[in-house]
């Protein structure tokens, strides 16, 4: 067996364990802390989207939680059953004229997810057109502007997105098992908690392979040509435009299912929900899972969890809890580790893992050669 | 007639505030290449600096200077510390070490200060004067008299010093002037330093409309960005006049255009987009030439 297939194998078998730790986590957690790491899955997704973009084709993206917004969004307003779900409206306003009656009963709490996916994918394309036809950073600077500008236009469109109030999805018969707080599943009945927790990792790791699969593929290649030198890649015959465009649409995608998961398992979105920070905080966890390496998604998915929820940090020590819960210190904290591992591990955990394995490997290429 | 003019010094006033803070960007851009995206948090940290003096009773405008001074040692340090490590490194490991310092100036200034809206007192009365029937507001003099000094003062320094022709050089060609005996790295240390400048005078003049609080440069920043990349990210006369440009129509868009100013922002945004759209390079920024 040639040393290639040695690596590969000992990727697929490091695959194998993880879906075997994370199917039997729920074993060993309270339920909160399996909602809790529902969320990590749902981080797990959107950094593993920006990281498409941003790691492997060296696009930086700040917008990714607006993209989040538009999949969380369309699956409230789509289990919510829109508009006219929404208190304040009239019988025979303008909005509710537009939209179909069939739409009124609401859709299924799982049938919104790939329409969110496809929503956000469309968005992204549509947005990446004009910015990724530039070189350099001018796709940071539009998504920068497209993270702070799309919750106001949420605010604005009231109407469909409930304004600031937002929409409730809280016993909503749509959504699976949240009012009974019990789901049926193939030979068990589990908790929505549980229910919540098996659903994003199986779509994470379903997400997972797909991408692994892309990014071994031609595509990804292409994507590490336009990163690494892109003149060289268009000599290539490589179209810079269009790879980068396909790539920032792709991370939509997967920001767009993390946005959806999120409205399900939070069963409630408002404006504040996706802010400004929620897409910094994605580029904070993509840099320590690091850029261009999947291995280390799911450290750099805790970390943004745990930082960003900081009443989930109940296993720390007492004197660090209450540090970190501090206003201001987490941000601090953020920025602290961000600036620490671009300037001393700027390939981030998966970065670090491989250079760990690295004498495992070198001898088995030099074995086999 | 008259509402017209108000309106349009009104805009200017607001438009020399983000031509300030795009100047800034504008500043390490072309010295660097990196977009640096903490401008507008220090510039709210300076901000509180100043309204740190301020309360300790120091005079408006004795605060004010002084905090020209420390946020200009601020930037000259951060730029040491932070920055130095990631020169020569990728354009993005840059980008994504002034997120960091965006993300932790914010929490820094909230553990310290606080997350309230502060109130921010303004070196100038809220009086109006009569310009020729036009009733205008002093601030707003104030606010466009103090930009314009300041850029004049920036322009003076570029084009008269030797140290500013030294900076202009190692931006331009940094292996030649280091052969000519520039040192380069504390020119680019400098640029760090005027460019906090630039940012607190935007967020000193800013903050009595605003009102003082972490978030408050936010949108400051985004309209700065939308300004730089409408008059070029390569050009500082185009970052003020883009600033300005910008100030000025979003002002009217919001006083006649039916625009409610809870759309200020997207707006500014679509204007981002189409600027890239027609001329990629800004209204004065220079054509990036690539050969494949």
């Amino acid at each position: 067996m040639s040393a290639r297939w040695a690596i590969l194998a000992g990727k697929v078998v490091a695959l194998v364990l993880f879906a075997v730790f994370l199917a039997l986590l729920p074993n060993w957690i309270s339920d909160i802390r399996a909602q809790q790491f529902a969320y990590v899955g749902i981080f797990f997704i959107a950094i593993l989207g920006l990281n498409i973009v941003t790691g492997y084709a060296g696009q930086i993206s700040l917008g990714h939680g607006a993209f989040m917004a538009i999949g969380g969004y369309t699956t409230a307003i789509l289990v919510s059953g829109g508009p006219k779900a929404l208190p304040g409206f009239a019988e025979g306003s303008e909005y509710l004229n537009l939209w179909p009656d069939f739409l009124e009963g609401g859709f299924k709490d799982l049938y919104t997810i790939p329409i969110g996916a496809l929503v956000a994918g469309i968005a992204g394309l549509a947005f990446g057109l004009p910015a990724l036809r530039l070189p350099g950073l001018y796709l940071a600077l539009v998504t920068f502007g497209f993270a702070i500008a799309v919750p106001q236009v949420i605010r604005y469109l009231d109407g469909v997105s409930g304004g600031t109030a937002g929409i409730q999805l809280f016993g909503n018969p749509n959504l699976t098992g949240a009012t009974a707080n019990k789901v049926d599943l193939p030979g068990r009945t589990v908790t929505f908690n549980e229910w919540l927790y098996h659903l994003t990792w199986a779509i994470a790791l379903v997400l997972l392979v797909v991408a692994w699969i892309l990014l071994a593929s031609r595509f990804g290649r292409a994507l590490r040509a336009v990163r690494d030198n892109e003149v060289a890649a268009a000599a290539s015959g490589i179209s810079l435009a269009r790879y980068k465009t396909l790539a920032f649409g792709v991370s939509a995608v997967y920001a767009g299912i993390a946005g959806s998961l999120y409205a399900i398992a939070n069963t409630f979105v408002n404006p504040e929900t996706f802010r400004a920070d929620l897409s910094l905080a994605l580029v904070i966890g993509a840099a320590v899972a690091g850029l261009g390496w999947l291995s280390g998604l799911f450290v750099g998915a805790l970390f943004v969890y745990f930082l960003e929820n900081v009443a989930s940090l109940d296993f720390l020590p007492n004197g660090i809890e209450s540090a970190l819960k501090t206003p201001g210190v987490p941000d601090m904290v953020y920025g602290v580790v961000l600036i620490a591992v671009m300037l001393a591990l700027p390939f981030g955990v998966g970065g670090g893992l491989t250079r760990l394995f690295r004498p495992i490997t070198n001898r088995l290429y030099t074995r086999g050669s | 007639m008259a509402d017209l003019v108000q309106q349009v010094v009104a805009g200017l006033a607001s438009g020399g505030i983000f031509a300030s803070l795009a100047l800034a960007l504008v500043l390490i851009y072309r010295a660097t290449g990196i977009v640096n995206f903490a401008q507008g948090e220090l510039a709210m940290v300076s901000t509180f600096v100043s309204w740190e003096l301020i309360e300790r009773g120091l005079a408006f405008w004795l605060a004010f200077f002084l905090t020209l001074a420390i946020s200009f040692v601020i930037g000259v340090v951060i730029e040491r510390v932070v920055i130095r490590p990631v020169e020569g490194r990728p354009v993005l490991t840059g980008v994504i070490v002034t997120l960091g310092l965006l993300v932790f100036c914010n929490g820094f200034a909230f553990w310290v200060w606080g997350g309230d809206v502060k109130n921010y007192p303004s070196g100038f009365s809220t009086r109006t004067i009569d310009v020729a029937g036009v009733a205008i507001s002093v601030q707003d003099l104030g606010v466009i008299a103090v930009t314009l000094v300041a850029v004049a003062l920036l322009y003076a320094f570029f084009q008269l010093t030797k140290l500013g022709l030294g900076m202009r050089a190692a931006a331009l060609n940094p292996d030649a002037s280091r052969l000519v005996g520039i040192r380069v790295g504390w020119m680019l240390a400098l640029g760090w330093g005027l460019a906090a400048v630039l940012g607190a005078i935007s967020g000193m003049l800013v903050a009595p409309t605003v009102l003082l609080d972490p978030n408050m440069m936010r949108p400051v920043l985004l309209y700065a960005i939308a300004a730089a990349v409408l008059g070029g990210l390569t050009s500082p006369g185009g970052a003020v006049v883009g600033g300005l440009a910008l100030g000025v129509t979003l002002n009217l868009l919001t006083a006649y255009g039916d625009v409610p100013s809870s759309l200020r922002l997207p707006v500014a945004l679509a204007l981002i987009l189409v600027v890239l759209l027609i001329r990629p390079a800004g209204l004065f920024g220079r054509v990036a030439l690539r050969r494949v």
